[in-house]
């Protein structure tokens, strides 16, 4: 067991004392060449054991609402306790959640896994729900027409429908869980909150502003990523527009054809 | 798999023997726990959670309104909004710890910046969303702009705006429970410091700040229902059983 809060000397005082670099020795918030001898040490595995938390627990997030929406759409009444229930996890903060998992699962990686995966199925299937409800009515009409069944019609028209929505989900889950993923080191889960929790390093400048820059960072990532997928994924949309600037494209380049 | 159950409701029970009776700390000598302890703890994490929040609400709700009525910086508030989200809780608080202090009125100052870009958020785009037959309606009877924003669009924005109020309080009220890594000694001290109140503390910590973010959440979600207005359920009622 980690002890949190224990009066250990803080990492800038331990450095300080058998350090001869003055940035050090201030505290200072800029100690590049400190960075530099430290990056590879410190900072490379929580970097990593961050990834693989947010990877894993959005990839299981996502299937775990993919399941309770397929589920779900058939049976409607379904809805509103799979929402209840998600909801009152997601109310859970994370701090708590872990602790009150450890008695059961332990400490560990898998303690912060479940906590985050279970925040995660709620932001997706949410998502999901309301991405299903925005599909409108005539392309669901017009797949009954060609002699579809519920899961063709599911997977086929109203899955590749809401798909904009699951997307935004999907981008929401991940920012988010890159952030709560700093906590996950209190289940002994690590990533990069280790670097700030234990130790007592909360105190030395240059550590902060590294981990505030390697987890923004992230989240800032993932968030374009996400951000030009959905981007991608939505061309279809404009272009479905009049006014859309893919279609005034295609009818300039009919325009051309027809010329040519 | 009796003993992996009797396992860990021992460990709750362990749990609330702490809160209810206090036990023997593991290494410094005397009581930990106990009514007492929890009380001042929980009292120091609800006035700390409700100063932020009432300093984001001053802030961020006049702005809301503001810009929203004008229909004006969009891309301000949703990148607030987006910004807020990928700023960790943690390392908000260890930037304050390390470059700005410790104590009460610095951790309300953190928590806020972290309630303010819901709020904002949900504010500009509750206000902004609003029919604007409804607002042309009220132009035309004579009313003023002040009037218009806050007598017609706020109640009907209200819904939404309570959603950013709660996402604000639950992360609020999360965020305090590590605020003893800035030495203030809410709830989430139970929790941090082990040494000092044992397995029993920890969960005992767990328990009371899950319990304490449920009631809140459960009152503001009431709170909402209350001030979302009649029209606008029927309006609901009507658009779902169509």
């Amino acid at each position: 067991m980690n002890f949190f809060l224990a009066a250990e000397e803080s990492l800038a005082d331990k450095l300080a004392g058998d350090s001869s670099d003055q940035c050090i020795q201030d505290n200072g918030a800029f100690c590049f060449n400190w960075i530099a001898e430290n990056f590879s040490d410190r900072y490379v595995t929580p970097t990593l054991e961050h990834l693989y938390l947010v990877g894993i627990s959005v990839i299981l997030g996502f299937v775990l609402a993919m399941g309770m929406a397929v589920l779900s759409h058939r049976r409607r009444w379904l809805v509103p306790p799979f929402i209840g229930f998600t909801g009152i996890l997601y109310t859970i903060p994370s701090v708590a959640f872990f602790f009150l998992l450890s008695p059961i699962t332990g400490r560990g990686v898998d303690t912060a896994l479940i906590a985050l995966t279970a925040y995660n199925i709620q932001i997706i299937y949410r998502n999901i729900v309301v991405g299903l409800n925005n599909v409108p009515v005539g392309p669901k009409d017009a797949g009954r027409g060609m002699g579809m069944t519920g899961p063709q019609l599911l997977w086929k028209v109203e899955f590749p429908l809401a798909v904009p929505e699951i997307v935004a989900g999907l981008r929401i889950a991940t920012v988010s869980t890159v952030a709560i993923a700093t906590l996950a080191d209190l289940a002994g889960g690590g990533g990069l909150g280790s670097q700030i929790i234990t130790g007592s390093n909360i105190t030395f400048k240059t550590n902060i502003l590294v981990v505030t820059v390697l987890a923004v960072g992230m989240a800032v990532i993932f968030d374009v990523i996400f951000l030009l997928a959905q981007r991608r994924l939505t061309r279809w949309q404009t272009a479905g527009e009049s006014t859309g600037k893919s279609s005034r494209r295609f009818e300039a380049a009919m325009a051309r054809s027809r010329a040519a | 798999m009796s003993g992996l159950a009797l396992g860990f409701l021992g460990s709750f029970g362990d749990a609330f023997e702490f809160i209810f009776q206090g036990q023997q700390s593991p290494l410094a000598r005397g009581e930990v726990g106990g009514p007492d302890r929890v009380w001042d703890f929980l009292v120091t994490h609800v006035a700390l959670s409700a100063a932020a929040m009432a300093l984001a609400l001053a802030i961020a709700l006049p702005l809301g309104i503001y810009l929203g009525h004008r229909g004006r910086g969009e891309l301000f508030a949703v990148a607030a909004g987006n910004a807020g989200r990928a700023l960790p809780e943690l390392v908000l608080i260890a930037l304050f710890v390390a470059f700005i202090g410790t104590g009460f009125d610095n951790v309300t100052l953190a928590l806020m910046i972290l309630a303010v870009p819901p709020i904002l958020t949900n504010t500009f785009v509750g206000i902004k969303q609003v029919d604007r037959t409804a607002v042309e309606a009220a132009r035309g009877m004579g009313m003023s702009e002040r009037a218009i924003a806050l007598r017609i669009e706020l109640p009907l924005a209200a819904p939404t705006i309570m959603t950013g109020v709660r996402t604000s309080a639950i992360n609020v009220i999360a965020t305090a429970a590590i605020a003893p890594l800035a030495s203030v000694d809410t709830l989430g001290r139970f929790i941090l410091a082990p040494n000092v109140y044992g397995d029993a503390g920890v969960i005992a910590g767990a328990i009371l700040v899950a319990l304490l973010a449920l009631t809140v959440e459960l009152c503001l979600a009431g709170l909402q229902s209350a001030l979302t207005p009649k029209g606008v359920k029927l309006q609901r009622q009507a658009l779902e059983t169509a």
